[in-house]
């Protein structure tokens, strides 16, 4: 494969509001077909629009046209590797697409009656069990939305159990320094207090450190595992006696579940509550940002809390049940991202059994990757990485080059950067994760890029500092973006 | 490649984990072929009677409305539905300026000055902005009218009650909010105040006042609204209101049994240091051109951890890009005329039904779409027999208000055809006459 490989964008592109001002007009839509007045006659005056909004309706053509050139405009999966540490980009099946548009999954509406939606109820039912299985978890809620708020769902679970423990000075929660930021946002949203715990240099948890904080004030410790270093929790057997003789939960945060989905169990390690990351590891696609899907897995002494609906089967039928006394209540409307819940069933059904391949071969190309980086840049850690790892630039072969310069010029090369600047305890961090799904020619393809880097910026600090040079436009001035917010088009004043 | 990383077999990768741990029993079935694992999903969708298979007039915040093809022409795209969260704006250009103009959509339709990239749902959005409101006053208790829906509600609870937040439940009558109830409810220790519009009734509030009574105690005023009805009401920003939310997946989206579908938040630009989730404005790159990039990440939870606006990460951007495609479509113009075709149909049917005996329009406040019908006897009954002339009737309200036992919520769509209105009053007419058998 050649470096030379063009990333090929495309130039400038108007906003849709430069393309059309038609605000009244638009497409053809279908006649009313009943003797009725007009809306204007049905509603009073006072209740109706003075003005059109201003959204412009666009001629097909030249929507079809603006789609097409903002595609151009972004890195995708299909164009080249993703090795964004922590984020879990691997490749998404397109038949995964096709089945969850299926009519029977996508025109079926929350409020039929059970009885009309007994695949859909089967499909959730069975997708509970396989990831019950795969975590070690007596039971699952599907609904929440994304990580963070299954993070959100699984701590007022915790607080839940603590209350009907009688335990309600249990308020604070200890994450480690190195721990994802949606950790601690999710305990405050939940009102419950963050101690930040210190990790050890390879981001594993500094078990004097965590014991001393271990008191009856603590609520759960979160914990995710591989750590954001990549590296095993060696001591999470000795954790988690220690959390849970202190009366506290701990909590699993799944980002990093695809070093050992399979392979391990964060039930068999003592977690009480963890939740996964259906867009990481099961590989329904980003899309931008989302949708996501954050499913919640409980042990079996906190299912009483497990938000309602369930789904569960009796005398063959597939039912959702809403009577659960001691639920937390509803998290988001209806039963979760149902469309993505399909694509994660399909996913685990066409691996079945060989599952355990996923984590392996993940994890053997982090390793690879990171014998081939690691001439070019110092690792933050010398222990063996899992599914990831994070290197820096300090230290290295250029004096001066920093993580956002390599991170930049591997754009124009065609290659999306690594995470940059995250876990925030390593200087000039840049995490890889290359995923099971790259192949060993995309993997040196990376690692020669990043060697054709560090010559380039050994040779010229400055070119690769103004990087990119090949991408639609040039470094974007993120500062003036935040001083002066510009969050909207407004028309001309007419 | 093990030769590469000093490795004899795959298995040894995993040193580190304690052998106890390793390869448990995971009960999987064996793998499948993709021609077997699309046999078995055509099995479970073939297990479902989507709307589709019906006469349908259900709606209840999930509207079925026609969808172009250039939607999911769109979405069905590489380049946007395997691209990542775009933090690195040099090489995500297109999804970075889409998500502007959903932005600059939502805030025209809600007569707003700033809205965000895209929140779960309508429900979780609506808890949002209640939050906000909570940060915004430094109060700890809320209002909520009993006329928004009922899953929002549900989840403003569930949100406050982690946060120590009280929930006052508002009156509603005749089908919407009871601007009486609200002046006695609301005090200066009321952060918030929420209203939908329409409710979930399908009746229209009058919004000025309620946003006036919410300001009188110095609360926020909040309003959660149907998007293609903002194309022909007065919009919550002309009203008077601080933060519009709602459910976007009108614009665009299938039901899917409930999600995904897309939350959205406006505010007034006073707020906007206070939105939750990511916001997408425009620079300039180093040559001056014009470009776009993620900003005010400040309010985030990767930047302030637990002091952040909202845990919030991942949202429901390609769901957003979905409404936006539909919305640049159908532009204003064409929602409004496909609000005016639903609107129309929906009073020729409650005109018609309200004539039979023993029915009627529960509520006489104005309504677009969707409409309470009282029915002879017990509703859920009523329903359940309409099915078996292949008509799904509408929502029986009886499990969510006692007091409505005898009451449907009946929409009509672009997606109802003049047809299955005259199918509909027929049967009704059949059931409430024949109790015993209903076939078509």
């Amino acid at each position: 494969m050649s470096m030379a490989r063009q990333a090929a964008w495309a130039g400038e592109e108007p906003l849709v509001f430069e393309l059309s001002t038609d605000y009244t007009g638009g497409p053809r839509t279908v006649a009313a077909g009943v003797d009725a007045p007009p809306l204007s006659s049905l509603l009073p005056a006072s209740a109706l629009r003075s003005t059109a909004a201003t959204v412009p309706a666009v001629p097909e053509p030249v929507l079809a046209r603006h789609v097409g050139r903002l595609a151009r405009r972004n890195h995708h999966l299909h164009h080249g590797i993703y090795p964004l540490g922590s984020c879990t980009m691997k490749y998404n099946p397109v038949v995964d697409e096709h089945l969850a548009a299926l009519d029977g999954f996508a025109s079926l509406h929350p409020y039929q009656d059970d009885e009309d939606a007994q695949g859909a109820l089967e499909l959730m039912w069975e997708l509970e069990r396989m990831l019950c299985g795969v975590t070690g978890m007596a039971r699952m809620s599907l609904q929440p939305a994304a990580g963070a708020h299954g993070e959100w769902t699984g701590l007022r679970m915790i607080q839940a159990y603590h209350a009907a423990h009688g335990d309600l000075q249990r308020t604070r929660v200890l994450v480690p320094d190195s721990a994802h930021g949606t950790n601690p946002a999710s305990a405050a949203l939940s009102g419950l207090e963050v101690v930040t715990v210190k990790s050890n240099h390879d981001g594993t948890v500094d078990v004097e450190d965590f014991r001393a904080h271990l008191d009856s004030s603590v609520a759960a410790i979160m914990l995710t595992n591989p750590n954001t270093l990549g590296v095993f929790e060696k001591d999470i057997l000795e954790i988690a006696r220690a959390a849970h003789s202190a009366g506290a939960l701990l909590y699993y945060d799944g980002a990093n579940l695809n070093a050992l989905v399979g392979v391990a169990r964060p039930g068999d390690m003592g977690f009480d509550v963890v939740h996964l990351n259906l867009h990481k590891t099961f590989s329904t696609p980003h899309g931008g940002g989302g949708p996501g899907s954050g499913p919640v897995g409980v042990a079996a002494s906190l299912v009483d809390f497990l938000p309602v609906p369930t789904v569960e089967k009796r005398e063959g039928q597939f039912v959702l049940d809403h009577e659960r006394p001691r639920s937390i209540g509803k998290v988001r409307s209806y039963y979760g991202n149902f469309g993505m819940l399909v694509r994660a069933y399909a996913y685990i059904r066409a691996y079945g059994d060989t599952l355990p391949q996923v984590a392996r071969d993940a994890v053997l190309n982090a390793r690879y990757l990171q014998a081939r980086l690691a001439p070019l840049f110092p690792m933050a850690v010398d222990t063996p990485c899992l599914h990831e790892f994070v290197a820096t630039t300090v230290g290295g072969q250029v004096e001066g080059l920093r993580a956002m310069d390599v991170a930049k010029r591997l754009i124009d090369y065609g290659v999306y950067p690594p995470t940059v600047y995250f876990p925030t305890t390593v200087h000039e961090a840049l995490m890889f994760e290359p995923t099971e799904t790259e192949s060993k020619q995309t993997l040196d393809f990376l690692a020669d890029v990043c060697a054709a880097i560090v010559a380039e910026a050994s040779e010229d600090l400055a070119f690769v500092q103004a990087a990119p040079h090949n991408a639609p436009v040039e470094r974007v001035d993120e500062v003036l973006a935040a001083r002066k917010p510009h969050l909207r088009w407004r028309p001309e004043p007419s | 490649m093990l030769d590469a990383v000093g490795a004899s077999r795959i298995e040894d990768l995993f040193s580190s984990v304690p052998a106890q741990l390793l390869d448990p029993r995971l009960d999987l079935p064996p793998a499948l072929s993709e021609q077997e694992l699309v046999a078995d999903l055509e099995r479970l969708a073939a297990r479902n009677r989507p709307l589709s298979a019906w006469e349908s007039f259900l709606g209840a915040g999930v509207y079925r409305r026609f969808i172009p093809a250039i939607v999911k022409g769109t979405i069905s795209r590489p380049e946007f539905y395997t691209a990542y969260t775009p933090y690195q704006a040099e090489a995500s250009q297109g999804t970075l300026q889409t998500i502007f103009e959903f932005q600059t959509m939502i805030c025209a339709l809600t007569g707003m000055d700033v809205a965000n990239a895209s929140l779960y749902d309508g429900a979780t959005a609506a808890a949002e902005a209640l939050m906000l409101a909570v940060t915004h006053t430094g109060r700890k208790r809320v209002a909520v009218s009993a006329a928004i829906h009922p899953e929002s509600l549900r989840v403003i609870e569930t949100y406050a009650q982690g946060r120590g937040v009280a929930v006052d439940v508002i009156a509603q009558a005749n089908g919407v909010t009871q601007l009486s109830a609200v002046r006695d409810a609301l005090t200066a220790e009321h952060a918030g105040l929420i209203v939908a519009q329409p409710t979930f009734f399908g009746s229209l509030e009058e919004l000025a006042p309620l946003a006036d009574a919410a300001h009188a105690v110095g609360a926020l005023a909040i309003a959660s609204v149907d998007p293609i009805a903002c194309t022909v009401l007065v919009p919550p920003g002309e009203a008077g209101f601080d933060v519009a939310v709602g459910d976007g997946q009108p614009l665009g989206l299938p039901a899917s049994y409930g999600g995904p579908h897309v939350g959205f938040m406006a505010v007034r630009d006073a707020l906007v240091r206070r939105l939750p989730g990511r916001l997408v404005g425009i620079t300039v790159d180093k040559r001056g051109r014009r470009a776009y990039t993620l900003t005010l990440q400040a309010r985030e939870q990767h930047i302030r951890r637990e002091k952040a606006t909202s845990n919030i990460c991942t949202n429901h951007a390609l769901m957003a890009l979905a409404a936006t495609i539909y919305m640049a479509k159908m532009g204003a113009g064409g929602m409004r005329a496909i609000a005016e075709v639903s609107a129309q149909r929906a009073h020729v049917l409650a005109a018609r039904l309200a004539a039979l005996p023993g029915f009627s329009v529960a509520f006489d406040t104005p309504f677009l779409w969707e409409f309470t019908l009282r029915v002879p006897g017990d509703a859920a009954e009523m329903a359940r027999r309409m099915r078996d002339g292949g008509i799904v009737a509408g929502l029986p309200l009886g499990d969510r208000d006692p007091a409505l036992r005898d009451a449907l919520l009946v929409c009509c769509t672009e997606m109802t055809p003049p047809a299955a209105i005259d199918h509909y009053v027929d049967t009704a007419r059949r059931v409430a006459e024949k109790p015993q058998e209903v076939r078509a």
